[in-house]
């Protein structure tokens, strides 16, 4: 009973160990998926980011191209899916990449809302992201956007599913060891929206957490819940310093 | 939405070989898979693609439900003259795909 207890306090621990040193997610890939993510043309998520492109110069509902306020080359666009998650003082909340699009696609173009999922939203998505390539992680998580914060950590190392496994579990203690047949990585953002060879497909970030909820067993949090949301901040903070690799390509 | 790039040096010397790479966005729905109420998915693939250097056709390919979604292609030709590059190609459904580059031979 007592080393019972005892066990369930370590598992309680507040602080995460963080690895160290950070590698990105491609080092965990193999040689040829690396080598297809690095190739602007071969990557099938630039297919996205062309496509992204074109929607960027498209009129919405109201007339209104994101081009018309953000500029046609989206120069102002360097840098913002860096700094996503945020707390965003317009929409008086924590938002990701895909949040703030969508607010914009309703407040300032009258559109119809685009699910979450859909081809439309991963190609803005990615586009937008992709201009941000190369630039390091630097979200905020003081402030506002504490809350959502601590929400995420405590998430990060909360037991869940028939395995009752922790991200923490995974992705700080065994990284750099397989599953199955599939290397563990450090669990970082920075390649989201990523083309998921499993999945033909782009996919969110959202759903590569929701897929880990899956793995363990777990109650999936619907993509853009404030679960996930605050996960993804938690993420962005243990990988701040590394660099934004939008379009990924994993596995 | 037929998306496809196409990628190929704009300028080669005469007898020289230069790459082609394709890239088209595309599903290649194999005919397997099932929605999540269970029904099936119909096959829909790219089937056939040719590539053509002005009138001279220098690639063709059929494909079935073993290539991979959004499919690759890379392959080298000896362009015997200047011209319009200009790869089609048709899906199950009858959607029809075109891209084009011009080729100086110099
Ligand atoms: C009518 C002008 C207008 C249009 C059209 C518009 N936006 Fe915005 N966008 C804004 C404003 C203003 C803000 C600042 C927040 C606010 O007040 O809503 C913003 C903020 C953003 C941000 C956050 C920037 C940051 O620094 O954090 C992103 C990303 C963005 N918009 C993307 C888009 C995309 C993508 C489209 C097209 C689908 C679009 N916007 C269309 C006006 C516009
Ligand atoms: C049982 C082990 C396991 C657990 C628990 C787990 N994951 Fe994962 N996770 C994986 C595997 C395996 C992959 C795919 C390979 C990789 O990139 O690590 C992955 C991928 C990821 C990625 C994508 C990394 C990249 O570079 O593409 C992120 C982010 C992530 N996980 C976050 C989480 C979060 C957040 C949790 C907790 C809710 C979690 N994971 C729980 C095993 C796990």
């Amino acid at each position: 009973m007592l080393f019972l207890a005892a066990f369930a306090c370590a598992a309680v621990a507040q602080e995460p160990k963080r690895p160290s040193p950070l590698k990105p997610g491609p080092e965990f890939q193999s040689p040829d998926v690396r080598a297809l993510q690095a190739d602007d043309f071969a990557n099938p998520g630039m297919l996205w980011v062309a496509r992204g492109g074109e929607l960027w110069r498209a009129p919405g509902a109201n007339g209104k191209r994101c081009a018309d306020c953000h500029g046609a080359d989206a120069a102002s666009m360097k840098g913002v899916a860096a700094r996503h998650p945020r707390h965003d003082p317009s929409l008086g909340r924590l938002t990701d990449l895909a949040g703030r699009i969508e607010a914009c696609r309703s407040r300032h173009q009258g559109s119809p809302d685009l699910a979450r999922e859909s081809p439309e939203a991963l190609a803005l998505e990615a586009f937008v992201a992709h201009q941000s390539r190369g630039l390091p992680v630097a979200v905020s998580t003081d402030g506002p956007a504490r809350e959502a914060y601590e929400r995420g950590r405590s998430l990060y190392v909360a037991r869940v599913g028939q395995l009752n496994l922790a991200c923490t579990h995974c992705h700080d203690e065994r990284w750099g060891r397989t599953l199955l047949a599939e290397p563990i990585s450090q669990g970082h953002p920075t390649g989201w929206p990523a083309y998921r060879l499993e999945w033909q497909s782009l996919g969110s970030l959202h759903r590569r957490l929701r897929a880990c909820f899956f793995g363990v067993r777990a109650r999936q949090p619907a993509a853009g819940s404030e679960e996930l949301l605050a996960l993804e901040l938690y993420l962005a903070d243990r990988a701040r310093g590394l660099a934004v690799e939008a379009p990924g390509v994993r596995r | 939405m037929a998306l496809a790039r196409l990628q190929v040096s704009p300028s080669v010397r005469a007898g020289e070989a230069v790459e082609v790479r394709l890239l088209v966005q595309h599903p290649m729905e194999t005919g397997f898979r099932r929605e999540s109420d269970g029904r099936a998915v119909p096959m829909n693939v790219v089937n056939s693609l040719v590539c053509r250097l002005g009138a001279v056709e220098v690639l063709r390919a059929e494909f079935g439900s073993g290539v991979s979604a959004n499919p690759y292609l890379s392959f080298w030709i000896v362009p015997p003259a200047s011209g319009e590059l200009v790869v089609e190609w048709v899906d199950d459904a009858g959607v029809k795909g075109r891209v084009a580059a011009t080729i100086a031979v110099t």
